[in-house]
């Protein structure tokens, strides 16, 4: 079995809006996937779907093993701690500095203390921000920012990092930055990584696996570095 | 260990968040407060009414006097009949001799009305003692519907008076703790609702890193609990040296001898575990209709 598989996945929201049609994918351990498309085609629900925050209306999304879509709601936690999730607004906690942010995804586990400072020493020096340690979220860059919430989701070093936007908020240089960090971590930690975005530069310059997404169908899947820009978006 | 790391958490959270709405947790501390010492009053009144009930009980019986006809038969068919009926708890006899034994040792004056009869003026009764005095009225009754009953009769208006007075405060106070109990959980269910609203952004992102549903619910509960547990802080002290002294003044007896108060030891320790336990209860409870209200995950 694939480490990711969706078979034949709609997704109709309450209001009637068909999000995904007919949408069957398999990812393998250790891939880097860009989730490209237009404003509204569903990206978003896409990567919904992977961390359960919304339900397929028909078909299948096993994450890990698990299935997704027969997931009780009591039981998402433990689907929840596999995977790491990167927004574009940076929901970080305003009264905790940097170390507290990160631990407290620990603490929420009921890690003990003891475990709990390597681990996070750890994931904030991967993202690179050592020094900033003590620094209150006002207190830092978007960048910077966005640092932290990566770290907060590879705490737990999940087999999954699942990020919608990521780079949504910040200008070119930093986003660069925040991608090559991405893009360590799928080479180092060897964590699988799905990322939804719109920036074509980023998509380019990477060359990784790209599935394309029109009106909530999955048009293309490019293999890893065949992707022109022009070619889709 | 795990369980145990999440609740303290719970529990440092939940004083936090007790200081963070100071305003509307000392309301609902307050009114848990206020709602406790009501609750502790009409326990201690309660509990000394059901005492000298049944004291009352013990002391109060119906006497029965047979017809000046009655043979012995007709005394045994009564004294079965009688002691047949609900609540009866025995019917004992007593002849008219001991009855005019009994008054003249009481009073001598008595002796020389005694000797100016040729026989013994007096009827043999029965001594009814009942287990239930709210049952006295309906036993009397159906004790004067016998065959060869001269009367039946107890000491009726003060005792019915002090029944009623008593199941009407009994009323009166289960009404007024009932609504403040409600008044309280409702207070307290919108203290919690206003900590979770004040900790979306946290809840979302415990959610997000993968916090069970209960590690999510626990501090809320726990908040509820704190508070409960701090409103009967002041109700268990004023509670228990308030009746210790009471006891003391009164000298153990309101208005005659007959009265007596429980004694305050164990018995008021006894009211306090409950205060307390209903403290925490109430704000639990508040604390779990806030959760399930507005705690969608
Ligand atoms: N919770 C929701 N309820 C109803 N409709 C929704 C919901 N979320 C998304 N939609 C609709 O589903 C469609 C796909 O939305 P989605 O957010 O997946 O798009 P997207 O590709 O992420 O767009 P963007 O690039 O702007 O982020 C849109 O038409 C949107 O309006
Ligand atoms: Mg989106």
């Amino acid at each position: 079995m694939k480490f990711i598989e969706l078979k034949n996945v709609n997704k109709t929201y309450s209001t009637g809006v068909t999000a995904l049609a007919d949408l069957s994918v398999e990812i393998d351990k250790g891939e880097f996937v860009f989730v490209i498309g237009h404003t509204a085609s569903g990206k978003s629900t896409f990567i919904k779907m992977l961390y359960r925050e919304e339900k397929p209306t028909k078909g299948s999304v096993i994450v890990g093993g698990i299935n997704v879509a027969k997931l009780r709601n009591r039981k998402v936690y433990k689907l929840r701690r596999k995977i790491g999730v990167v927004f574009q607004d940076f929901k970080l906690l305003p009264k905790l500095t940097v170390y507290e942010n990160v631990a407290f995804a620990l603490e929420c586990l009921g890690t003990s203390a003891k475990d709990i400072r390597p681990k996070v020493m750890k994931a904030i020096e991967i993202v690179g921000l050592k020094e900033k340690i003590r620094s209150f979220p006002h207190q830092l860059s978007g960048g910077e920012q966005q640092r932290v919430c990566i770290a907060r989701a590879i705490v737990n070093e999940p087999k999954l990092l699942i990020c919608d936007e990521p780079t949504g908020n910040l200008d070119p240089e930093t986003s660069k930055d925040i991608m090559k960090v991405i893009d360590n971590i799928n080479k180092d930690l060897k964590t699988t990584v799905i990322m939804a975005t719109h920036d074509k530069e980023i998509v380019n310059r990477m060359k990784k696996r790209v599935l394309l997404i029109e009106h909530g169908v999955l048009t293309g899947d490019y293999l890893k570095g065949s992707y022109k820009s022009h070619e889709g978006v | 260990m795990k369980v145990f790391r999440i609740i303290g958490r719970s529990f440092r959270d939940a004083f936090k968040s007790v200081f963070r709405n100071f305003s509307l947790s000392m309301a609902s501390i307050l009114c848990t407060t206020i709602t406790l010492l009501t609750v502790a009053i009409s326990l201690v009144v309660a509990y000394n009414i059901q005492d000298i009930t049944n004291s009352l009980e013990k002391e109060l019986t119906i006497v029965v006097y047979l017809e000046k006809n009655a043979t012995n038969e007709d005394a045994e068919f009564i004294k079965s009949s009688i002691e047949a009926m609900d609540n009866v708890e025995k019917a004992v006899y007593k002849s008219k001799d001991e009855w005019k034994n009994e008054m003249s040792e009481y009073d001598s004056s008595y002796q020389s009305l005694f000797d100016s009869y040729d026989e013994n003026p007096l009827l043999d009764s029965f001594v009814v003692y009942v287990k239930d005095v709210k049952s006295l009225d309906t036993i009397t009754n159906n004790i004067k519907a016998l065959d060869k009953i001269e009367s039946a009769s107890y000491g009726k208006d003060a005792v019915n008076t002090m029944l009623s007075v008593f199941d009407f405060i009994d009323k009166v106070t289960v009404v007024i703790v009932i609504s403040l109990i409600f008044v309280t959980a409702f207070l307290i269910t919108n203290t919690i609702k206003l900590t979770i609203y004040s900790r979306r952004n946290e809840i979302e992102i415990m959610r997000l890193v993968g916090s069970s549903n209960i590690a999510i619910k626990m501090p809320f509960v726990i908040e509820g609990f704190v508070i409960g547990f701090l409103g009967s802080i002041i109700p268990v002290i004023i509670t228990i040296y308030g009746y210790i002294i009471l006891f003391e003044k009164l000298n153990g007896h309101v208005l005659v001898e007959l009265i007596t108060l429980i004694s305050p030891y164990n018995f008021i320790f006894y009211i306090a575990l409950i205060i307390m336990g209903l403290g925490a209860l109430i704000g639990m409870l508040g604390s779990l209709l806030a959760v399930r209200k507005y705690l969608k995950i």
